[in-house]
This record gives C-alpha cells, structure tokens and sequence, in this order.
C-alpha cells in the first residue's frame, strides 16, 4: 500500500458574518495545496469567503469520556439562564 | 442504491437479548435519535457496516464520472458543455467527501482506494452500463442522480454524524443534477422524430438498471433490518423503490416517452403504479463483475490512478523539499 498525503481538517467562512465552520476534510502535502483543494472540493457555490486548513494531527480535542467531568458541571447551574428570575409581567423592557 | 449490498455482519433480526451492556446503552442512544459522532464508543459491526456504506457510496460517486466524462468533449452545445463539467466535477467532490466520512471512522483513504483497485470493494451497478448517445446524458441525470436523490434524502438524518453531514452538503448540489437530465430529455422530446427515438431508446435502456439501483427487494435483503435498527437506513429498498417509480412514471408521461414495461400499470387502490417483473439475475451478473462495462470501468479507473502517479510522487516530494529549506 502507498501512502497518502496527510490529512487536512478544512474550515469555512461563509459570506454571512458566521465564524470559521468545520466542513470535512482534504489530503494534500503542504499547506498551499491543502488551500488549493480546500477550495475546490468545499467551495464550488460560493460557500465561502475564508478558508482555514489545519493538520489533522495537530488538533487536540476533549476526550468522550471526560464529557461528564468536563460539561456536567454547568448543568445545574440554572441561575445563569435568564429564565431563572421571576420578573413580574406588568414590569417591561426586562 | 449508490450502496447497494451492504453486509451488517448480522445473522438474523436484531434483538436486544444477548447485547453487552455498552451495546444496549449505544442503541438507546440511537433509538433516542442521539447522532453517533467519531470518538464516542460503537458496537464493532456498525463501524464496519458504515466503513462498507459509506466507502461504495464513495466509490459509486467516483467511477461514476465515467460513463458521463465519455460525452463532455462532445456535448452539442458550450452550455451543455459546462453543464456537464460542472455536474461531473461535483461527482468527484461527492466521493471525496464520502471519504473524508468514511476516514472518521479509523480507515485510510488509501486502503479504500486500493479496495476498489483490486476490484475488492463494490460501487453501484448502475455505472455499469454504456453511454451510447447524448441522450443517455439526459436519462443519466433523471433517472440516476433522481434515484440518488431518492435513496440520499433520509441519510441526512442516519444516525451517524459525518456521514450524514455530508449527505446534506450533497443532497444540495444533487437537484441541478436532476433537472439537467430532464431539461436534455424535454429538448430531446420537443425536437425531431430521430431525436425523439433518442430518448425513448436511452429510457428504454435505463430505465430497469435504475430500478436496480435501489438494491435486491426486502424479502432477500437479510441486512436491511440491523441498518435500520441503528438508523443508518431508514426505509426498505422496496419502499424508496416504490415513491421513485410513482415519482417517475408521470415525468415519462409528460415527455411522451413510454416505459419499457407491458405490465406497468396504476393501481387506483393503492394509489401507486404497479410494474412488472425486475430482472434479478441481471442485477447479480452486474454486481458481481459481469456487466456490459465492468472491466472497461475498473480498468480506466486504474489507468487514471497509475498514470497519476508521477503526479503524487512530485508533488510529495516537492512539499519534503520546501519543508526542509525552512527548516535549514
Ligand atoms: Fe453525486
Ligand atoms: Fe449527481
């Protein structure tokens, strides 16, 4: 087996004002190929304004099993929502 | 479908009993519609099933822009022209982000790839059969990427995260596809008596393979009920069968054109258009390697990626090359 090039994560800006999205990913050798095809393979409908490429190997992500140590913690912190205070209904603008 | 045999690794009806306790919270997940993303934990068999899905539909995509490449040098007009390269082009885009799907899920592009090559690995039987003239571009666009259409929609929501992901982003480009087809048939149908016979010969010829497309009917297909237990599929292949053919038959209609089936007929009843007999043993010949383009598929599949090479080989060894200036 031949070995591929490495492996690329792609993310878009759309035209809208949006923050940079994760759309999939691209193999290429270096980072202007991996621009390159980021474009052609992701943008064919003006899907974006701005792309960034990262390699795949350098991203750190949470584990799945942490999701509990890492997310439960703000679950029952309900006073952070404003549904959480009673505001009377004649009161407006609140 | 694009996926036309998929193997679950399952023997029977899936049932409860028997599941280890990860394997019976992974189906509550599922059965509580919790998309399944590429670190949480999976039973080995749906791993392995969507490695298998998702690389045919891969591999369906990219073989696909053969017989539709043999007409784009002489397509009748620069428009059809353009139509057509910009059809063609978002195959290719469709299969690569079918396996940048599949690679989420621990596999290489590479040994798909080589799956394919060693004619391992199956795409859909649809692709084939030849495309003799331009009209068969027009039936292609209807008829197959209709079909497509079909079989794609309710994957945007397959339990499996990336995949469905992708789905969407395809389910998107797909309907230029259609509409293409049947604008070239409609041209076709509206010009004269001989390109009138055109159309109807190319429906003629498409029209039961794209039936096929939807794969072997229920009662054979022992792995339909474990994908959709895990909700990678979520109809049967004779239910999407079914809303394609009453989808179909008026757009044939209002063409003028005829369906190559003595037997087809409407049934008030139920509401749907009944057809004849498929031909199953011409679908199990063509799956299985012996269709009219089979080896002519595989084989200019191989030549592209071998003449290709060189290509690889440069462009890798050019990124080392700059890599190591900086460096310096
Ligand atoms: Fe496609
Ligand atoms: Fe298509």
């Amino acid at each position: 087996m031949s070995r591929d090039w490495p492996l690329w994560e792609v993310f878009i800006r759309s035209k809208h004002g949006l923050s940079h999205k994760h759309v999939g990913s691209i193999h290429a050798t270096d980072a202007e190929m991996a621009i390159n095809n980021a474009r052609d393979v992701y943008t064919r409908r003006n899907e974006g304004a701005s792309i960034w490429v990262v390699r795949a190997a350098d991203i750190v992500s949470s584990a799945p099993g942490d999701k509990e140590i890492l997310f439960d913690p703000s679950e029952d912190k309900i006073y952070r929502h404003p549904t959480f205070y009673e505001v009377p209904d004649e009161v407006e603008n609140l | 479908m694009y996926s036309q045999l998929v193997d679950t690794g399952a023997k029977g009806k899936p049932s409860r009993e028997g599941m280890s306790p990860e394997e019976a919270a992974f189906q509550d997940r599922i059965d509580q519609d919790i998309t399944v993303e590429p670190r949480d934990w999976m039973p080995e068999q749906y791993r392995k099933t969507l490695i298998r899905q998702i690389s045919q539909h891969a591999h369906s995509e990219i073989v696909g822009m053969l017989p539709e490449g043999n007409w784009i040098s002489r397509a009748p007009s620069l428009r059809r022209k353009l139509i057509l390269l910009a059809k063609v082009q978002d195959e290719a885009g469709h299969g690569l982000y079918l396996y940048s799907a599949a690679e989420t899920l621990g596999v290489d592009r590479q040994e798909l790839l080589d799956a394919l090559h060693s004619g391992k690995a199956k795409y859909s039987s649809i692709f084939n059969y030849p495309t003799l003239t331009w009209a068969d571009i027009g039936a292609i666009g209807w008829l197959v990427d209709g079909a497509a259409i079909m079989n794609q929609i309710p994957l945007c929501r397959c339990s499996y995260g990336p995949y469905a992901r992708a789905m969407v982003r395809i389910c998107k480009e797909e309907s230029f596809h259609q509409r293409q087809g049947y604008e070239i048939m409609l041209e076709l149908c509206r010009g004269t008596e001989e390109q009138k016979r055109m159309a109807q010969d190319a429906l003629n010829r498409w029209w039961w393979p794209s039936l096929m497309m939807f794969g072997p009917p229920d009662g054979e297909s022992v792995h339909t009920q474990q994908s959709m237990a895990w909700k990678i599929k979520r109809h049967t292949n004779d239910e999407l069968r079914q809303r394609f053919i009453d989808q179909t038959v008026p757009q044939a209609h209002y063409l003028g054109l005829t369906l190559p089936d003595p037997e087809l007929r409407y049934d008030e009843e139920s509401g749907h258009w009944q057809i004849g007999e498929i031909d199953w043993s011409e679908f199990w010949r063509v799956i299985q390697g012996d269709g009219p383009c089979n080896r002519e598929r595989l084989g200019a599949r191989v030549r592209a990626y071998e003449e290709g090479a060189w290509v690889r080989e440069a462009a890798r060894v050019h990124a080392e090359k700059q890599a190591a200036r900086r460096a310096a």
